[in-house]
């Protein structure tokens, strides 16, 4: 008998390897099946937590809200669901309507980012924002939450809507950093070029459609009325 | 007995300095450069991927008689995503906030060499225990070099440290150095420290072997 070569290993069997794939893979599975359902739970509690201090961050003088949505015939109805994209009417401590925060997404840099804004109907305009989820670059496209003067942006961005009120009367558009010249411009951020831009964008896309539905809308439901109907 | 308790110890300390598997053996350079723009983030980084790197270690090590030679690659790099993706439900689930800072990080631990490395060279041919001391040591060897870089950027590029300014307002901060550029002029720094280093050691070990002789 020859003595195997000890250089060379014996070949393996498919089925062995077949079953080493399988089992890992079974085993790979087990593991993040059992770790999602363990943390499902936990996790949209922390996502609802999140959200509802989010709402108090963007719109501070909100103390209780109702959720809100377009139909398909574009008009703006109540719902209970809890949607990828929120909208909130957000009402006072007296129960009257003091704006509506709006969650918009679009393309980053590197990955959708998704934001909530608020609205003023007193202002017509943009007066709070906040990042829900980003996966910008660290110590550049993160600095949208950072940079005081981007924030700055935020305290009135003006969204009024034109005469018959279908559209925003000024496209809200990023400038370079430091050449904002209008209320409706957002003064972008050197370094973090593309993600500024992405968020004039976003924002832009979503108060044209939202805005006009808010505006003609919101003043139907009342917040009384509504916790009846729930 | 006492050889293998050398062993052992040698198993974790040689992550530390002589194999450190960033400024030694070169490896798991893309995260290492690219989330070192401060220390909070190198420090984050280097301890979820500690994490990932030893879950990964004790699951080869315990697999490694059960996974034939021709599936290792496949069947770690399949271990290691599944870790990296339970590391990633379980930060969501104890905080949120944390998950938001180290969203982008989290799936860049799936590309990252020394785990796959580590799994190839050691968990699959050792013993549980020696995985366990490896990974823990290259874990910590991981860390220390990334905090290394990511102080240097973060006060250079910065002007704080762990988010902690330590300079007047009239500071010029080294924007480059947060730049992806930052990192390898950061990175080539700490590599001229550690060489000098080791130089120095070997110079000191060669006079000192000349003068026994």
């Amino acid at each position: 008998m020859n003595a195997p070569d000890q250089g060379q290993q014996p070949p393996t069997s498919a089925w062995s390897i077949y079953r080493a794939i399988v089992g890992i893979g079974a085993l790979c599975a087990l593991l993040i099946v059992t770790v999602y359902m363990a943390t499902a739970d936990r996790i949209r509690e922390n996502q609802e937590r999140f959200l509802a201090f989010a709402v108090s961050q963007v719109l501070p003088a909100t103390q209780s809200t109702v959720g809100v949505v377009l139909d398909e015939n574009g008009q703006l109805v109540k719902t209970d669901e809890t949607l990828t994209l929120p909208v909130f009417l957000g009402y006072g401590t007296d129960d009257e309507l003091v704006g509506a925060i709006v969650t918009a997404q679009g393309m980053g840099y590197a990955d959708n980012i998704r934001v909530l804004y608020a609205y003023s109907f007193e202002l017509n305009a943009i007066v709070g924002f906040m990042i829900l989820e980003s996966r910008e670059t660290p110590g550049l496209g993160d600095k949208v939450e950072t940079e005081a003067h981007f924030v700055a942006n935020f305290e009135a961005l003006d969204a009024t809507l034109t005469a018959d009120g279908d559209a925003l009367l000024n496209p809200i558009v990023t400038v370079k950093q430091g050449q904002k010249t209008e209320p409706w411009q957002l003064d972008g951020i050197t370094g973090a070029t593309i993600t500024a831009e992405a968020i004039g964008k976003l924002l832009n896309d979503s108060a044209n459609i939202l805005v006009p539905a808010l505006e003609r809308d919101a003043a139907g439901f009342a917040l009384n009325q509504t916790s009846e109907e729930q | 007995m006492l050889g293998k308790e050398v062993s052992a110890t040698d198993d974790f300390v040689k992550g530390l300095w002589r194999e450190n598997p960033v400024f030694v053996q070169m490896l798991g350079l893309c995260p290492a450069l690219a989330v070192s723009n401060t220390a909070i983030n190198a420090l984050t980084m280097g301890l979820a991927t500690t994490f990932v790197l030893l879950m990964s270690g004790i699951s080869v090590s315990a697999l490694r008689k059960f996974i034939p030679r021709e599936a290792r690659i496949v069947s770690f790099i399949c271990i290691i995503a599944s870790f990296v993706t339970a590391v990633d439900y379980l930060l969501a689930a104890i905080s949120l906030e944390l998950h938001r800072s180290l969203g982008a990080f989290i799936a860049l631990i799936v590309v990252n060499c020394l785990i796959l490395g580590r799994a190839e060279i050691f968990a699959s041919k050792n013993t549980l225990s020696r995985s366990v001391l490896d990974a823990l040591g290259m874990g910590v060897g991981f860390t220390a070099a990334l905090l290394f870089i990511g102080v240097v950027r973060e006060i250079l590029g910065s002007g704080s440290l762990f988010g902690v300014a330590l300079f007047p307002d009239n500071f010029q901060t080294w924007t480059v150095m947060v730049l992806p550029s930052g990192g390898f002029f950061a990175m080539a720094m700490w590599l001229l420290v550690v060489n000098w280093l080791k130089k120095q050691k070997e110079a000191a070990e060669k006079q000192a072997q000349e003068a026994a002789a």
